[in-house]
């Protein structure tokens, strides 16, 4: 088995996915993600039959909403935690789960290569200062985010560097309103 | 559009969005205040983010072993139906909000509730409630069983509570413990959607409103 590429090399996925319907590129994707999107769903009370299924679902809508994608606005591993965690509202939770309206760029309007350069490594160092969080903190935040359990602990875990991203989004969303005006 | 809005949701509520674990009214409050403003879109994406970094955990990431024929069965699927496109933004109301209301604010099914003022259930899960309110210009909001947590979100016109104004986008949030009577402004009809938890359930789900959480 191939070590799994870099994060930057995802999108690249995306996009051969995208403009190639490239089904190799889908398969490293789908072989790195779907068993996390399955444990993920599996955490979140759902028995391994459905989030079997569930996980290939989620890995499908990856194929379909690939024109969709904008890697100045996130990570590919956030982009299909947005689509597991919306399947889990659905299947698990028989809820509808409303979304904000899309915001997508035109075909003539690509997201800035700079900003996706920025946004990925801001997330990288996301993913870096949790790593280095004591795992009881960054226990708490699992459960938040996977485990259905109430928010009050995670106060404690304070000073992940969640406002440059939000800053590098904001941007990223106000260019892109100017685009589609 | 989104310059103008000046009353925000609390980081608690964006971030617990985010996680998934609101109730559907909520959830549907929050999408549409979203949609209309780009600081708390920014802030939703950002504590994704939070959710993305953990899927993409190195080393100790939890993982579950997949079918042997989960691959070919997903290429199956996608070469039956490849693309899925963008959902369009409806006419008068966010996309979130049309899915609810059958379209557009005209094909709302409004019920007197007495002074003039008209109301629209909308159907999600019952922890909580979701409705349209419908108020004439000038009139005052009716007390609509405030308990535990309410969000109240401006789609047309302004209401005014206490000293400031909310206008359209504009997010009213408000605790059992605040004392408050909306009124519409006198210059327009006043559309809010109206959000409510069920009292008992409050607590189970958000115990402490307003927490700054993840250093944001």
């Amino acid at each position: 088995m191939k070590a799994a590429p870099a994060r930057a090399d995802w999108i690249g996925h995306v996009i051969r996915i995208r403009d190639a319907r490239d089904e190799a590129a889908f398969a490293e994707i789908f072989a790195h993600f779907a068993p996390r999107v399955k444990a993920f769903l599996m955490r979140s009370g759902g028995d391994p039959a459905i989030a079997e299924e569930c996980a290939q679902e989620v890995m499908v809508t990856l194929w379909r909403k690939a024109h969709l994608f904008d890697p100045s606005r996130a990570s590919v591993a956030t982009w299909i935690f947005t689509i597991a965690r919306n399947k889990r509202i659905d299947v698990l939770r028989r809820q509808r789960r409303p979304e904000p309206d899309d915001l997508t760029w035109g075909p003539e309007a690509e997201p800035d290569q700079a900003d996706v350069v920025a946004l990925q490594q801001e997330s990288a160092q996301l993913g870096e200062a949790i790593a280095r969080l004591p795992e009881k903190q960054r226990e708490l935040i699992r459960q938040a985010y996977f485990g259905e359990m109430t928010h009050n602990e995670i106060a404690e875990a304070t000073g992940l560097p969640l406002g440059t991203i939000k800053s590098r989004i904001r941007l990223a969303l106000e260019r892109l309103r100017h685009a589609m005006k | 559009m989104t310059d103008e809005i000046t009353h925000h949701l609390t980081d608690a509520l964006l971030m617990a969005y985010s996680a998934g674990t609101l109730p559907e009214a909520f959830n549907l409050a929050v999408a549409t205040h979203v949609s209309m403003c780009d600081a708390c879109r920014a802030a939703v994406e950002s504590y994704d983010a939070v959710g993305g970094a953990l899927l993409a955990e190195d080393g100790d990431a939890e993982t579950a072993r997949m079918g042997d024929d989960a691959l070919s069965a997903a290429l199956t699927r996608i070469r039956e139906a490849p693309v899925e496109d963008a959902v369009p933004a409806a006419g008068d109301v966010p996309a979130p909000l049309a899915g609810y209301i059958g379209g557009s604010l005209s094909e709302v099914k409004w019920r007197p509730v007495g002074m003039g003022v008209r109301q629209a259930v909308l159907a999600t899960s019952s922890e909580a409630t979701a409705r349209l309110l419908y108020i004439p210009a000038g009139a005052a909001m009716p007390d609509h069983g405030h308990k535990g947590l309410e969000l109240t979100l401006v789609l047309r016109g302004a209401f005014f509570d206490a000293a400031a104004r909310f206008g359209p986008g504009d997010v009213e949030v408000a605790t059992e413990a605040d004392q408050h009577t909306p009124i519409a402004d006198i210059g327009e009809d006043c559309i809010c959607l109206a959000v409510t938890d069920a009292p008992l359930r409050f607590r189970r789900w958000l115990p402490r409103l307003a927490q700054p959480f993840l250093g944001i």
